[in-house]
């Protein structure tokens, strides 16, 4: 124990003497939760349209109206004539252009089904699809509401109500940015710790002190606790500190418990440095160890459900993604702060954690030889 | 090595093969990385107190040997034990009874001298007190003043190896292994650092060497000589002078290293 308390001193004295590395602490932080939490979002704002009304209807001019009512969408030309239209997407002037054919008040009333042909700039396709799913919705209520006037229904109230409520939750009711921090401050937590415990080791080995370390009669696994345990206060300071700027900056819910927040972050954690540390004991030069980090960082955070829904990913990716880290962990943020889920609700990222946290600690601690072969 | 064998059964009076009374014993210590020899069957034993020169070209095979000696490296074959602790099975105690200051420099840049102390005499269990002993001592040793204040890396390279060397002899080690510590260093330095070994010695500290200058070579007690992962010769200097005729150390050296 005493050993512990002597290295854990030896790498904050260290830490404190490296300026950089402690404004990259402090400043990282900072820029990922002003920049990115606004930045990340998708949020749709001001998608700029064409409407190519054929019909000319009273119903057709009503069905641009929802679009221009909801707030999403904003109407930058009308045109007839398909290819000008059309020259509208080439040209950027619009993103979207909605085609009302000839005919439509009458097939409606004719009760045959019309069409709406809705031609979308899939140049980015996440937004794409974002538009998409927001124009079907207002064409789908549209809908709905001229069946009913039709059949003489009157408005059922709770059946339309949780229709509606459902599509624009995400926006009116909760703030994008409500979902991205959680998601950021993971990210974050992740950074910092799998960085300084991948240097950690490597750079023992490259100045040399790593020997002079092995020849001591310090036990392993007192190094490798005194090693992380730095780096472990360092992350959960970390989190106490985006919590704060999230709470402060968009005044983000804490619904949930923060005790159990920082339990599992605890857990996390172990995951993340021994991950680094594992990087750390393979690596021959701080490069190496660094390019490896990036390498597996990059994967973790694509495939983190943070900027893709894990749903929409092909099967053997979902699985992969359940071996993802972080995925939990944004989950786990996601569901304490917002849903403020409570342990049975985290449990079972939690035993997911906890096995990834026994097998990357044993590799870790394993593949540390105070003796070599 | 025969000449080197009697000297060792005059001085014997050993309880058994390995020569427990004995500083440093190898017998036929062996060291393979895949089909190369680094270190092959080495055989010599060092006394206690004994200052013991380990030379030979780079690449000779010195630095393996060393660090299987220290408990670093796990050898292929042989025997060996150190402070009486066999090389295969008690590296650890073996750690416990060593001082060992590498070919690298191993103090930390970024500390300063007693955060140094501090960190690698707590790891052998020196208390408080006794750190602060050992670290005005220091100080006032090397006259480092104020310097005692600075990082590491502000002070020069000759005053960092003889710190080095001191803090690797923190835990008052019986054996203390040196692996090249005057490398890069200037003449007047390393007599200082000399001075320091002898000063070691004659508090009867075993002192294992490895060094490229033959003039360091001339004040060990005794030396070996390896060539290609062997033992070429052994024995005092004086010794190795007349039985291979040469003037000098560097002679000697030249004549097993390039052989015509």
């Amino acid at each position: 124990m005493r050993n512990i308390r002597h290295i854990v001193k030896k790498e904050f004295t260290q830490l404190r003497r490296n300026k950089q590395m402690l404004q990259i602490i402090i400043v990282l932080p900072l820029i990922q939760l002003l920049i990115l939490v606004n930045a990340t979002t998708f949020e749709l704002k001001d998608v700029t349209m064409i409407v190519s009304d054929l019909d000319k209807s009273a119903t057709s001019g009503r069905l641009v109206e929802r679009f221009t009512a909801s707030g999403y969408f904003i109407i930058t030309g009308s045109t007839e004539s398909a290819e000008h239209a059309a020259k509208g997407i080439d040209s950027s002037k619009a993103k979207m252009i909605l085609i009302i054919p000839n005919g439509f008040e009458r097939d409606i009333y004719g009760k045959l089904s019309p069409d709406v042909q809705l031609i979308i700039n899939a140049e980015d396709g996440s937004a794409a699809g974002l538009i998409q799913s927001y124009a079907s919705a207002i064409i789908m209520d549209f809908n709905q509401s001229i069946v009913r006037k039709i059949m003489r229904i009157p408005e059922p109230e709770i059946n339309q109500g949780i229709e509606i409520r459902d599509r624009y939750w995400y926006n009116e009711e909760l703030d994008y940015k409500f979902y991205m921090a959680p998601g950021i401050l993971a990210i974050l937590v992740t950074i910092i710790g799998l960085f300084l415990a991948s240097m950690s080791i490597v750079r023992e080995k490259e100045i040399g002190t790593i020997e002079q370390l092995n020849v001591t009669p310090i036990r392993k696994h007192e190094f490798i606790i005194g090693k992380l345990l730095p780096f472990w206060i360092i992350g959960l300071a970390e989190l106490a500190f985006g919590l704060i700027i999230i709470k402060l900056l968009y005044d983000v819910p804490f619904e949930g418990s923060i005790l159990l927040l920082f339990g599992m972050a605890a857990l996390y954690l172990i995951v993340v440095l021994t991950i680094g540390l594992l990087i750390s004991t393979t690596s021959e030069t701080q490069q190496q160890s660094m390019f490896i980090a990036w390498f597996i960082m990059v994967i973790f955070l694509l495939m983190s459900g943070l900027f893709t829904p894990i749903d929409s990913m092909p099967g053997w990716a979902q699985v992969l993604a359940v071996l993802n880290p972080i995925a939990h962990f944004v989950e786990i943020l996601r569901r304490i702060l917002l849903k403020g889920a409570g342990p049975s609700e985290v449990q079972a990222q939690f035993f997911i954690l906890l096995a990834y946290a026994v097998v990357t600690t044993f590799l870790s601690t394993w593949r540390y030889r105070k003796v070599s072969g | 090595m025969n000449n080197d064998n009697t000297n060792m059964n005059t001085n014997m009076n050993t309880t058994n093969s390995l020569g427990y009374d004995k500083a440093i014993v190898s017998e036929n210590l062996t060291k393979k990385f895949g089909r190369f020899t680094a270190v092959d069957t080495i055989s010599f034993s060092v006394d206690k107190g004994e200052i013991f020169g380990f030379l030979g070209a780079n690449g000779a095979g010195k630095t393996t040997a060393m660090r299987m000696l220290t408990g670093l490296l796990l050898p292929t074959s042989g025997r060996a034990s150190v402070a009486g602790f066999d090389v295969f099975t008690q590296t650890e105690e073996i750690k416990r009874n060593i001082g060992y200051m590498s070919q690298k420099f191993s103090l930390y840049e970024d500390l300063t001298i007693g955060e140094n102390i501090d960190f690698y005499g707590g790891i052998y269990g020196l208390g408080r007190s006794e750190l602060k002993t050992k670290t005005s001592e220091m100080i006032e040793k090397f006259s480092l003043g104020d310097a005692g204040r600075k990082l590491i890396k502000d002070l020069p390279l000759g005053w960092k190896q003889m710190l080095a060397f001191s803090v690797a002899m923190i835990h008052n080690p019986q054996i203390v292994f040196l692996d090249e510590p005057t490398g890069g260093v200037d003449p007047i330095t390393r007599r200082r650092f000399w001075d320091l070994i002898y000063e070691a010695s004659s508090q009867g500290k075993t002192i294992f060497v490895t060094t490229h200058y033959m003039d360091e070579a001339e004040y060990c007690g005794r030396v070996s000589i390896m060539v290609d992962g062997l033992i070429e010769a052994m024995g005092r200097p004086n010794d190795l002078k007349l039985q291979y005729g040469c003037d000098s150390m560097n002679d000697v050296f030249v004549k097993l290293a390039r052989p015509e």
